[in-house]
């Protein structure tokens, strides 16, 4: 069906547009799908924007307009997520797009991520910054070689929940034993790669089964609705269980006759909390102080939780500035020059031994040399292959970074924030490699060994 | 397993209530998050204000940002000649209650200085690319913070928070860098700059929702108010200097409001009689249209006319 998968538009959803009363006490969360043309996913996409009244009646129109030209009997949902000009001629999808939509309960921001062409960069990076993902498979076909890729990508990326949404439960007669052997089959995968929470639902997104309303079709599935799963989930992990990690952004010194000496240092605090009072360490320098103050506009707070945006005073005038990181001292970072990573290659032109970059970590930037390119990942076998010679464009795998400077950084796996780098082409600016300190699928790789 | 993952859910949510932060609050923190990022890497930001709704919420939040300390960064405006008056009272109002320099770039001042051709149609909203592009060649811009939302238009959807302009001002969505973990990389060559949009999550809902929490003020013609227009394209503009009507359209009086303000000559008002940010909200909340296709000539012109214009170095 590819990407002219049509779709009845029915106007008498049961989801009523978002009352603006309930609309103030929302939270926000953030989601990556995956999925190729096949599986239906731009239908899914149009059908979550559609049915939650997320599309308006002159976005309606104009794909209405476009379905007819192109001779269509039925307006394209799929035509709801193309952006460009070279997407829409060529048929295709060329980048991550965001899409919003909202319910009473949570508003949405939605990474939209093209299944085919430089599929790794794209849904990693639109995984980097979910906290769900919802990988699609069709339900005709099972658990295939991209369903393992779009699962391992968010396990390597360390996506807490993914969602594994069986589509086209229409084609298979609604049958429950083959949601039942996919999921368990999809759950076996996933859990060994170490997601921690996965949840399948059967649904089909042509006819609208279990995506938002209920499915009169699976009276044998008692589990939620897409939408009511994405509005259950919790948004972030505990913050208070986490340590703090607070990257320096900018030094707020007004020098204004009402506050001639106040200095504070302004970030937003990526993992864990912090409680006026606290000792925090300053790396990668080492110094404790203690934090005096937690600055908002709105007033000073006692205390505050990733992911807010605070300005810090500290007890000692000690030299802090941008790039520094402001890290629980009973668990702080790991200062090295010595860095050890798994990244997935994001410029055209391959990454060899010896190359020198930027590395950028929190708000720190420093120079590095690729010291040695180590293993290679296949992200559908899940594979490992010892001593590669080069990484290109959207290969995944293990290298040894030398800095010029020490940074303070933690593993991925525990730490999402914390471990997250970048590699940046000095001359021209253009972002290299996306990384994660450590080996986030390591003890979680039923397909392969680690090798030495 | 699903029923298992509900209980646990609502039990982490009870939990976690006054941990886990609003969308609202979430929101303004990745905003706050963007300003400072700006800030430590770059040298030259600047500001694009127009006074209108997207741009007074982005400058709220870079006061936010720095505060106690001044706006580091001052303001710039693209003038086409043709703005409400209302809304560029409110402009000078506001950039001298913050005490911060507005440099204006004049759409008008290009046409006499013969860099720039009305066009037959009358609407300037396309000519601002060439005065904002050599605005911020003079100014020495590194970074230009526009107000921009991801939600307005399709092109827009797939646009960077940080988003590499070359030494034309063009954007090539084909060059765009992955964004990754919010690590924006705002690194550029001489020549080239970045033009960083805060509110990129934001949908037209949340920025009332914001402006209602946060009691901010905003020009009075987003407001119902009586207004002289006159019917085009299905829009009612504005009577006034700048070409409207034509002897055919006839001018009548309406309670009507603004729902996004630009260019009078290609923004359009709505029949409305919300006087009050609740009355917007519940508005735009029941709106089977999005804002700019209610209310912007400019995007009608063709499938891709915002495209095209952000290729050419347009907001």
């Amino acid at each position: 069906m590819g990407t002219t998968t049509t779709a009845p538009l029915r106007t008498g959803s049961a989801q009523e547009s978002v009352q603006a009363g309930a609309a103030r006490a929302r939270d926000l969360l953030r989601l990556a799908t995956a999925g190729s043309v096949d599986d239906g996913k731009s239908t899914l996409v149009g059908r979550l924007l559609h049915d939650t009244k997320s599309v308006l009646a002159d976005q309606l129109a104009a794909v209405e307009r476009v379905s007819a030209e192109r001779g269509l009997a039925a307006a394209d949902l799929a035509l709801l997520t193309d952006g460009l000009r070279a997407e829409r001629e060529q048929g295709i999808t060329i980048d991550v797009a965001y899409r919003y939509f909202a319910t009473d309960r949570r508003a949405f921001v939605l990474a939209d991520t093209p299944g085919h062409v430089q599929y790794t960069r794209n849904m990693v990076t639109g995984a980097s910054t979910a906290q769900l993902a919802v990988v699609l498979l069709d339900a005709r076909k099972g658990v295939l070689e991209q369903t393992r890729r779009h699962v391992s990508v968010a396990a390597l990326l360390r996506v807490p929940h993914v969602v594994l949404a069986v589509n086209k439960m229409d084609l298979v007669g609604y049958d429950e034993a083959t949601f039942r052997t996919h999921a368990g089959a999809f759950a076996e995968l996933a859990t060994g790669l170490g997601v921690e929470d996965v949840t399948a639902i059967p649904l089909s997104a042509l006819a609208g089964d279990n995506v938002v309303e209920r499915s009169a079709a699976m009276p044998w599935y008692d589990g939620p609705t897409l939408l009511e799963h994405l509005e259950a989930v919790p948004v972030e992990r505990d913050p208070r269980t986490e340590p703090l990690r607070f990257p320096v952004q900018v030094v707020i010194r007004p020098q204004t006759p009402d506050f001639p000496d106040y200095r504070g240092y302004a970030g937003r605090i990526e993992q864990g909390g912090v409680a006026v009072g606290d000792t925090v360490v300053v790396q990668p320098a080492g110094r404790t102080t203690t934090v005096v103050g937690i600055d908002t506009a709105d007033g000073p707070l006692d205390a505050a939780w990733a992911p807010r945006s605070v300005t810090l005073r500290l007890a000692d005038d000690i030299d802090i500035s941008r790039g520094d990181l402001l890290a629980d001292a009973t668990r702080p970072a790991t200062v090295t020059q010595d860095l050890s990573g798994t990244v997935c290659w994001l410029g055209d032109t391959p990454a060899a031994p010896r190359q020198r970059v930027l590395v950028r970590t929190g708000t720190r930037t420093v120079r590095a040399m690729i010291r040695s390119l180590d293993e290679g990942l296949d992200v559908t076998t899940l594979e490992r292959h010892p001593a590669p010679t080069s990484f290109a464009l959207n290969d995944i795998g293990r290298l040894t970074l030398r800095l010029a400077e020490p940074v303070a950084v933690d593993e991925y796996a525990t730490l999402r924030h914390g471990g997250a780098f970048l590699l940046v082409d000095e001359a021209d600016g253009m972002t290299l490699a996306a990384g994660m300190v450590g080996d986030p699928l390591a003890g979680g790789c039923p397909g392969g060994r680690p090798s030495a | 397993m699903s029923a298992v993952t509900a209980d646990r859910t609502s039990e982490q949510a009870r939990d976690l209530a006054g941990v886990a932060l609003s969308q609202l609050d979430d929101l303004e923190s990745e905003a706050i998050h963007i300003f400072r990022e700006v800030v430590g890497e770059l040298e030259r930001p600047v500001l694009l204000f127009s006074g209108g709704k997207d741009s007074i919420v982005m400058l709220h939040l870079a006061v936010k940002a720095f505060w106690p300390a001044p706006v580091p960064f001052p303001l710039l405006h693209v003038d086409t000649g043709h703005n409400f008056p209302e809304v560029l009272a409110h402009r000078d109002a506001t950039a001298e209650r913050l005490g911060l320099r507005l440099l204006v770039a004049s759409v008008q001042d290009a046409i006499d200085a013969g860099k720039l051709r009305e066009r037959p149609d009358g609407t300037r909203n396309p000519l601002q690319t060439v005065p904002l592009l050599e605005a911020i060649e003079e100014g020495r811009f590194d970074a230009v913070f526009g107000g921009g939302r991801r939600d307005e238009e399709k092109a827009r959807a797939k646009e960077r928070v940080f988003s590499l302009r070359d030494e034309f001002g063009a954007w090539d969505p084909r060059r765009q860098r992955p964004e990754l973990w919010g690590l924006y990389n705002g690194r550029h060559r001489p020549g080239e700059h970045v033009r960083v949009f805060p509110l990129s999550n934001w949908t037209e809902m949340d920025v009332w929702l914001y402006i209602e929490r946060e009691g901010i003020d905003l020009p009075s013609i987003y407001y119902a108010h009586e207004r002289d227009v006159f019917s085009r394209d299905g829009m009612w503009l504005t009577a006034g200097d700048w070409g409207g009507p034509k002897p055919h359209e006839t001018v009548e009086r309406r309670q009507v409001r603004y729902r996004t303000v630009g260019d009078m000559s290609c923004t359009g008002a709505v029949d409305s009689d919300a006087a009050t940010v609740a009355d917007v909200i519940a508005e735009v909340a029941g709106s089977r249209l999005t804002e700019r296709g209610a209310t912007r000539a400019d995007d009608r012109m063709s499938e891709a006319a915002m495209e095209d214009r952000k290729r050419e170095g347009y907001f």
